[in-house]
């Protein structure tokens, strides 16, 4: 596959596979887990830094993580759910922002350079923790009948194909629904990290003889790509957290 | 390379979208933690204190209110103030008009009192000089036509142009008396 007769080590699967760091009774560290869990140390430090000893007044710190705050409550929840609604799930909501943002984050810091939530089972934890608060919520709020025609849109106006509605729904909002959700931020870092990883490579290998203004460009656009990592980081978790925060108000509903 | 080569090998049969178990459990601890943070310390904190200061800005914005009210009923107060001082003034000026017109005409008709009075007095005293000197004139014009008729007897019955004469005579003297009391 990468043996191409240049030699040029391509970055494929294995750029996400890491050997363990250590391995304690069979369970093998590696460096994605010692980053999901810097990602939980960062995250609650700064948030501790900011709102351990939180002011009337605040200094800098807490002033910036206090408009992050005030974003995810106010754009995200509030807008979606509704101050009343909402306000219950704010934290979730907002520990899932930053906790998601930091995770990609780590794919631009040098030396760390890798997105933890590049690795599907990260993706699919977060993703499930929103699947197992709207589908049981669904039925507390609408009963058991009235929560599956919550589910599958199940509405006697469509006539008879309403069967085929609610079958594409139950489909839709059941099974594929949790599934997207975590393969849309998965697979955007995923992507993101090997287009950094190919033209940072690349532009290693091109440095020498005649093809060193290849190199030049490689490099431009690995800062280019940089920057728009950046970009992408910020808005895939604040869409995981807005498609997690639609789910919530799916359920609280009346009916669709 | 050969080690490249056979973990490429072993990683042909790696799905990506398998998640593994071991970093499942890592993933649900890290965000557990996160999130247990957020929501029992550090959040609850955060909106006691936002709380704070939302009442703290809604305190602040409620003394301004009231300090701008109070101001508001004191400016009323002064403007009420000083429209009435407005009236009063009016009122005196026209009150000290009024009385000013009234004076005015009292002493106008003062004057004409007394100027009547004076008049009224000079023709008085007039009339009693006219008849002081109509008395006094009757007494003379009587003494001197008795004093005429004296003369006329004493030359009585002589002829005409002696009768011309002492009537001559006694015109004269009347217009030298006339003369000298000029």
């Amino acid at each position: 596959m990468s043996d191409n007769g240049c030699g040029f080590p391509a970055p494929g699967l294995h750029s996400f596979l890491f050997k363990p760091i250590f391995t304690v009774g069979g369970f093998e560290f590696n460096k994605v887990m010692l980053l999901a869990l810097l990602t939980t140390l960062v995250v609650v430090s700064v948030f501790y830094a900011a709102f351990g000893k939180a002011k009337v007044v605040p200094g800098k710190l807490q002033m910036a993580v206090e408009a992050g705050y005030d974003f995810v409550r106010r754009g995200i929840v509030y807008e979606t759910m509704g101050k009343k609604e909402g306000e219950k799930y704010v934290p979730l909501m907002v520990s899932l922002f930053f906790f998601i943002w930091i995770m990609n984050i780590w794919s631009v810091i040098p030396l760390t350079q890798f997105p933890v939530s590049s690795v599907f089972a990260y993706p699919v934890v977060l993703a499930a923790v929103v699947y197992l608060i709207w589908v049981p919520l669904t039925f507390k709020r609408h009963g058991f009948v009235g929560g599956w025609k919550n589910i599958t849109g199940y509405d006697n106006s469509l006539g008879p194909i309403k069967w085929l509605v609610s079958f594409i729904e139950f489909f839709s909002n059941l099974l594929v629904r949790p599934f997207t959700h975590a393969v849309r931020l998965f697979a955007n870092m995923f992507a993101g990290h090997l287009m950094l990883v190919m033209f940072t490579v690349a532009s290693w290998y091109l440095l020498n003889s005649w093809m060193i203004p290849a190199a030049g460009v490689s490099f431009v656009m690995t800062v280019a790509m940089v920057l728009f990592e950046l970009f992408v980081q910020a808005v895939q978790a604040y869409v995981f957290v807005l498609l997690a925060s639609t789910y919530i108000q799916g359920a609280l509903a009346k009916q669709h | 390379m050969i080690a490249n080569l056979v973990q490429l090998a072993a990683e042909e049969k790696q799905n990506p979208l398998i998640p593994a178990g071991p970093e499942l459990l890592v993933g649900t601890i890290a965000f557990a933690i996160v999130f247990f943070f957020f929501a029992k310390k550090l959040l609850p904190r955060i909106n006691t204190v936002l709380e704070e200061r939302r009442e703290l800005i809604e305190g602040g914005i409620e003394k301004a209110e009231a300090a701008q009210t109070e101001a508001q009923s004191v400016l009323e107060q002064y403007k009420a103030q000083l429209a009435e001082a407005r009236h009063e003034a009016a009122r005196l000026r026209q009150e000290a008009q009024e009385q000013g017109a009234t004076l005015i005409a009292e002493m106008r008709a003062e004057g004409q009192r007394q100027r009547e009075e004076i008049i009224a007095a000079g023709h008085s005293q007039i009339e009693a000089d006219r008849k002081a000197a109509a008395q006094a004139l009757r007494q003379d014009v009587g003494q001197l036509a008795t004093t005429l008729a004296g003369k006329l007897v004493g030359e009585s019955l002589e002829d005409h142009a002696r009768q011309s004469r002492t009537i001559d005579r006694f015109l004269d003297d009347l217009e030298e008396k006339a003369e000298a009391v000029r």
